[in-house]
């Protein structure tokens, strides 16, 4: 136990970083996805085509290897990344395409007669996108979202390939130097944990508001697929990591 | 919105620039698929005047408020509105497709009441009503909010500002609806069978609204309804359609008291053994 005490300080930077590449990753998935998923649904040839480009490429390629790319990769022709915007902007992308899928769903759910409100009310579709669309989508995003969250705080994890020290970076040097595998990677282990739960419960408490605020009755929890299962449109979890 | 037909030359003969006519239909056509739905439909409607569109279940009722509306495309003729072409703007002496700018300009004028009524959901009563006027409109908040107090007032929903949408009944959603439509002042106001998704027992409330807007404006409306007894009490016209072409037409006592088509005969009598 005095294993864990000792090395407890050191897993706790190590979290406090991983918080915060999952955060990073986050905000810029976030924008990433609001931007892909306007473009998606945008009538303008160019953008939609511009937004598949986008999503087929990163969905498709590995939060890994992107992340070598940006580290490795792009310095030799001049453009040299910190690691932890690296593995953050990796991450950015990489989730931001499964979210973009997620944003162009749930705004192409929205039944045509919301739209035709707003046109007989003379709304431009800027106003009707604002005020109309997006709060009645956003409803719909919230869970997808949270299963993205959870991928995203996980991949993190992929951070320690490329030395930052970041909580599984920081569980496997403190297994080395102290050769106590169990009692280190159950804590690291534990740490994830906890760490997914608060997220979980913050997503659920969003989503119950934002369907309360529609109208709706607050969904009996439904069982919560896995996070591990389908992401966006049901393509699993393959792209992160 | 544009047309198939492309550039058409600008008709001489009356509807250009007659705005002696707030509505003209001039042998429009709309087709979905290979239904041709209207077939060079000719109609129009003077400025106050109250119209009732009746007639079979596929006759082409809604799609007439639709075009109108702007959420159909037509397939040839021209709409006009004020004098101005609706679906289309003038280019030379040439009428070519609206653009969105145009299409904006011309949705001014005329709202929509529709049957499944399409409050927003993530808005109370209130700001159902204001939203379009304050962003739309540019109305200051302060009057946007007086002119819905008042006007949630006259359709007896006085006591329901801040209610959601979700806890009202289908009536009291539908007179939020109307209240929405009549907040952006529109000069036409379309209404598409406003009270057949409603329980019966709600259906009064609601006409009883529209029997005041009736009485106490000169919104000139276009409803589409089978209430009768509604349309004999506030229409000045009765148009009876069948397969998208006019059958009759008339003020209503002629058509319900005395019908001269057979078909509007067999539709009245289908009509009163449905009650
Ligand atoms: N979006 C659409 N796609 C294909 N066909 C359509 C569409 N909308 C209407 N139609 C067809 O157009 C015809 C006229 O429909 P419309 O809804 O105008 O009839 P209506 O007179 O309003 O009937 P009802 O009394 O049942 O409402 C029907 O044959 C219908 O099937
Ligand atoms: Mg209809």
């Amino acid at each position: 136990m005095s294993v864990v005490l000792q090395s407890f300080p050191l897993l706790l930077q190590g979290l406090i970083l991983t918080l915060e590449i999952t955060a990073g990753g986050a905000v810029l998935a976030l924008v990433l996805a609001f931007l892909a998923g306007l473009a998606g649904t945008a009538r303008s040839r160019i953008l939609r085509a511009v937004s598949r480009v986008y999503v087929e490429f990163f969905r498709g390629s590995s939060a890994l290897v992107l992340m070598f790319w940006f580290f490795f990769a792009l310095p030799l022709i001049g453009f040299r990344f910190e690691a932890v915007a690296a593995a953050i902007i990796a991450l950015g992308l990489n989730v931001g395409a499964y979210g973009g899928e997620v944003v162009r769903g749930a705004i192409l759910s929205i039944p045509p007669a919301q739209y035709e409100a707003t046109i007989a009310l003379n709304m431009s579709p800027a106003l009707r996108m604002r005020r109309v669309i997006l709060p009645q989508a956003w409803a719909s995003m919230l869970p997808p979202f949270g299963n993205l969250l959870i991928e995203l705080l996980k991949a993190t994890a992929v951070a320690a390939l490329i030395t930052i020290n970041e909580l599984t970076f920081v569980g496997q040097q403190q297994r080395a130097a102290t050769g106590e595998s169990l009692p280190i990677y159950t804590t690291v282990l534990f740490m994830y944990f906890v760490v997914a739960q608060v997220l979980i419960f913050g997503m659920r408490r969003l989503e119950l508001r934002t369907a309360r605020s529609l109208g709706r009755a607050p969904a009996a929890r439904r069982g919560r697929r896995p996070a591990l299962a389908g992401v966006g449109d049901g393509g699993g979890s393959g792209g992160v990591g | 919105m544009a047309t198939e037909t492309g550039p058409v030359a600008a008709p001489g003969k009356g509807g250009d620039g007659d705005a002696s006519k707030i509505i003209r239909f001039e042998k429009v056509v709309k087709r979905f698929g290979d239904n041709v739905v209207l077939r060079e439909l000719d109609f129009d409607v003077s400025p106050g005047e109250r119209v009732a569109l009746i007639g079979p279940s596929g006759s082409g009722k809604t799609t007439i408020l639709r075009l109108l509306m702007t959420l159909e495309k037509l397939n040839g003729g021209v709409i006009w509105v004020s004098g101005d072409p609706l679906s289309h703007m003038r280019k030379g002496d040439q009428l070519v497709t609206a653009d969105e700018k145009h299409l904006r300009q011309v949705r001014q004028t005329i709202g929509m009441v529709f049957q499944q009524f399409n409050l927003f959901p993530n808005m109370n009563v209130l700001r159902n009503v204001t939203e379009a006027p304050i962003h739309v409109k540019g109305v200051a908040r302060d009057e946007a909010e007086t002119k819905a107090r008042d006007l949630l007032n006259l359709v007896d929903l006085g006591d329901k500002y801040d209610a959601h949408p979700s806890q009202l009944s289908g009536g009291q959603q539908q007179r939020v609806a109307i209240a929405r439509a009549l907040a952006m002042e529109p000069k036409i106001l379309l209404l598409d069978e406003v009270t057949s998704a409603l329980d019966p027992e709600l259906v009064a409330g609601v006409l009883d609204v529209l029997r005041e807007i009736a009485n106490t404006t000169d919104i000139t409306m276009l409803f589409v309804t089978h209430e009768m007894r509604f349309a004999r009490d506030v229409s000045h016209r009765v148009l009876m359609f069948d397969q998208g072409q006019i059958v009759e037409s008339g003020p209503p006592d002629q058509i319900f008291s005395n019908p001269q088509e057979q078909r509007t005969r067999d539709f009245l009598h289908a009509i009163i053994e449905e009650r």
